[in-house]
């Protein structure tokens, strides 16, 4: 007994090593955030381009879209016509310009058109560190009383948004 | 052509090591003087070839060779020549190539100092330090050479280094970092060769115990600097975020601080063997665990590299044979090593047991927070991730049950104390304690717990060890002989305590007490926060040299005082990130910290003020411990030979 005590340790680096074997399948990025059926985070920041400030009664009187962008971001760019197009089809989206310029984010939306009902302007980054965000873009659904219901990482295009986010949209738009 | 000379030094050095992994090792097998001989001049040998092709690595930076796709990829011909060497760590594959060289170093090192060690340990520590560079050679050869070359379209300028890392922090933690990670492997190496050739005498622990400190000094000051840089560049104002790649640094640090007080154990009493083998073992298996969690892409993080899986399977495989293979050894061989331990519960391995203990728990729970998400996808209960409430409401309790043993273990003696001395000791030390954490916490105003029980903890801690120094200072004619008298290893042992005891003190208090504000600020404005008056001048623009600044300028008073002058900056560098370096005034007492955010319109700007009481507390602590270890290290009995009797009386019958 004593001395297959001393395999312990070993028996123990192996099922830890199985397990690292395995998580290499997955991808970490995959990870919805932990907001998920959550409220969002309170916060209080700057509208992009003046001074009025926002928090979270923006979210209030239906569902919404919340879209993390930045004018650093190239995969932004790609997604940024969809928003626009989806906009255009009455999706009240918000936007959060994350740890941007807002002199260039400003100059983005007057160059490709603004999607955003409200752009909430997150220099430093603090709704996106409390939200858990990974990189641009990702875009979240935020019910009528402000809590979370999906995340996706990644660009939004008309087949996620038909597939995948729609669904949940349609769900909590309807009382 | 000098990157194709780098990479063709660093393939000679892999054959090179192949040769080291095994001849050495064969011959102390077989008991062939000149195989275990040629040990020494291989290790030289791949250190001089190593050296070459990292030199040839900067020199295509200082150069702009923009064809070798790394240096397209982190170097910039606007770098200043600071950066451009530093930008050789600033990824994967370079940060690689500086772990290798460190890995040479450490071998080279080892074979320089070992001259008067029994050939075939040095044989055999050789040769696992052998194994080990193959391993990483083989990494860096096939999955991130960082030689590769971008022809013929090579870019005519770089992409520039990351702006995170164009820092003085950046320049002096990741070489500092890995000297501590890869010293482990010496230790390491050490625990093998005993289990290997069945001895584990005093020379062997009189050899492994200085290396094993240099180590963790080096570890220790590099977890420092990391913390320190993590506070001043990210803008946040935090010191420690539990983020997995803190963890992978913090985890070797706990195991290796457990295995540096059981080689001492080992060392005055020959007990703990067994521990001491395990924790060398554990302490480099984590060091490589690191490198596997940060380079694979199994779990997200603030500073993670670029991952990629399949260099997640060639760690991970490395892994499983070096650890794997040591800990199966360790099963097989431990026996033969193992001496029967007598000591009461009042005795000095009493207390190093417990605090080695918590200290494994500590890690383990540690180990548990930064895995269980990916625990929890493997298994399919979803995703989620762990955060600093999880680690804190365990880390807290534990280190503080950690102090109060380790205030007491400290001035006990070997084998078993009177119950009489120990509970005077314990009294004395909770006589200023106890006023410490009622009294102490009200210099900022105000009485909280968790810095009442910090604060009890380092006065605790500073108490009896200050307690224990008079009395060993008092068998002299004078004080001032005694305190000459005492040792370097319990110097070293003084000073490391009392950097826990800074430290503790600086996590507490500053948890406790940082004060921080989000305000508006137009020119001219002023805002009061903890008592001191900042004043904003407005920002100016200025240029550096790769980067657009807009600079701050605050002016902080305390009751009308001119206190500092701060200038916080937002930098637009060329790929077009955005940077804030915070402007920092730092003091012993408190940091004024200020940040700047985003112009809100043509002079008003966001603004975060902070005060943090005491937060330097938390660096020195770190600087006091590493200092303490190397002061250990220059002990007499470390330079003075190991009587050969003693070293054959102690020695345990073999296999």
């Amino acid at each position: 007994m004593a001395r297959i005590k001393l395999f312990v340790p070993l028996i123990i680096f192996l099922v830890l090593a199985a397990l690292l074997y395995l998580g290499l399948g997955h991808d970490p990025r995959e990870l919805p955030s932990v907001l998920v059926d959550r409220p969002l985070p309170a916060f209080a920041l700057p509208a992009l381009g003046d001074d009025k400030a926002l928090d979270q009664t923006l979210f209030r009187g239906g569902p919404h879209l919340l879209n993390v962008w930045g004018t650093w971001c190239g995969a932004c760019r790609d997604e940024h016509p969809f928003l626009v197009e989806l906009a255009a089809g009455g999706i009240p989206i918000i936007g959060l310009d994350y740890k941007d310029d807002p002199a260039a984010a400003r100059r983005w939306l007057a160059d490709m058109g603004n999607p955003y009902q409200e752009v909430i302007a997150d220099g430093e980054g603090r709704l996106g560190l409390d939200l858990g965000v990974y990189g641009a873009p990702e875009t979240y659904v935020v019910d009528a009383t402000g809590v979370i219901r999906y995340r996706h990482v990644g660009i939004l295009n008309a087949q996620i948004w038909r597939e995948r986010i729609e669904p949940v949209y349609r769900k909590w738009l309807a009382p | 052509m000098i990157p194709e000379y780098g990479h063709f030094a660093l393939i000679l050095a892999l054959c090179l090591s192949l040769v080291l992994a095994v001849v050495p090792m064969l011959g102390a097998t077989l008991g062939r003087p000149l195989w275990m001989a040629s040990a020494r001049p291989l290790a030289f040998g791949q250190l001089v070839l190593v050296a070459i092709s990292f030199g040839c690595l900067a020199a295509a930076f200082l150069g702009d060779d923009f064809s070798v796709r790394y240096v397209a990829q982190n170097g910039n011909s606007l770098l200043p020549v600071y950066y451009k060497i530093s930008a050789v760590w600033g990824a994967h594959e370079g940060s690689l190539l500086l772990w290798v060289l460190v890995l040479a170093g450490w071998t080279a090192a080892v074979a320089a100092f070992s001259r008067e060690l029994p050939p075939e340990l040095v044989a055999r520590v050789l040769a696992v330090m052998g194994m080990i560079a193959v391993g990483f050679h083989l990494f860096l050869l096939l999955t991130s050479n960082p030689f590769e070359r971008l022809l013929p379209m090579a870019p005519a300028e770089g992409r520039d280094l990351n702006p995170l890392l164009q820092d003085f922090g950046l320049i002096v933690h990741p070489p500092l970092l890995y000297m501590g990670y890869v010293g482990l492997s010496v230790p390491f190496a050490f625990a093998i060769a005993a289990l290997l050739g069945g001895r584990m005498d005093v020379a062997w622990t009189r050899w492994t115990r200085p290396w094993t400190n240099i180590a963790w000094a080096f570890l220790t000051i590099g977890i420092t600097l990391g913390s320190w840089w993590a506070y001043y560049e990210l803008g946040w104002g935090g010191w420690w975020f539990w983020d997995p790649v803190e963890n992978a640094s913090f985890m070797p640090w706990l195991i290796a601080t457990a295995l540096v007080h059981s080689l001492a154990v080992t060392e005055k009493r020959g007990l703990f063997r067994g521990w001491t083998l395990l924790l060398a073992i554990f302490a480099f298996a984590l060091s490589l665990l690191g490198t596997f969690m940060v380079r694979s892409g199994v779990l997200t993080s603030v500073h993670a590299f670029a991952s990629d899986p399949t260099r997640g399977v060639f760690v991970l495989a490395f892994l499983g044979v070096v650890i794997g293979g040591s800990l199966l050894l360790y099963g097989l061989r431990a026996p033969a090593l193992r001496v029967p331990a007598s000591f009461g519960w009042r005795s000095r391995e009493a207390f190093v047991l417990a605090n080695n203990g918590l200290l494994a728990v500590i890690t383990a729970v540690i180990l548990l927070g930064t895995l269980y998400p990916l625990v929890a996808d493997v298994m399919g209960w979803g995703k989620i991730s762990v955060g600093p409430p999880y680690f804190n409401s365990f880390f807290v309790p534990l280190t503080l049950a950690l102090a109060l043993l380790m205030g007491i273990g400290a001035l006990l003696q070997w084998k078993d104390s009177a119950p009489a001395p120990m509970a005077r000791a314990a009294g004395l030390g909770a006589l200023v304690a106890v006023p410490a954490a009622g009294l102490l916490p009200w210099l900022w105003g105000s009485w909280q717990w968790g810095a009442a029980l910090a604060l009890a903890a380092t006065a605790w801690i500073a108490a009896l060890t200050v307690r224990d120094l008079w009395r060993k200072s008092a068998f002299a004619p004078s004080r001032w002989q005694g305190l000459q008298r005492l040792r370097g290893g319990y110097w070293g042992m003084v000073c490391a305590h009392l950097g826990i005891a800074v430290a503790i003190a600086g996590a507490g208090v500053a948890s406790s007490y940082s004060v921080q504000q989000d305000v508006r600020m137009e020119p001219g404005d002023t805002q009061v926060v903890a008592g001191y008056e900042f004043r904003f001048d407005g920002v100016t623009a200025r240029d550096g040299p790769n980067y657009h600044a807009q600079i701050g300028a605050f002016d902080v008073r305390r009751d009308g005082h001119p206190v500092a002058h701060l200038e916080p900056e937002k930098r637009r560098y060329q790929g077009g990130q955005v940077m804030t370096e915070a402007g920092i005034d730092a003091g012993l007492g408190r940091d004024l910290y200020v940040v700047l955010g985003e112009p809100l319109d043509d002079t008003a700007w966001a603004v975060r003020l902070h005060v943090k009481p005491l937060v330097r507390w938390l660096w020195l602590g770190g600087a006091l411990i590493a200092i303490g270890a190397v002061v250990a290290v220059g002990d007499r009995r470390y330079r003075r030979p190991v009587p050969v009797r003693a070293a054959v009386s102690a020695n345990v019958v073999g296999p």
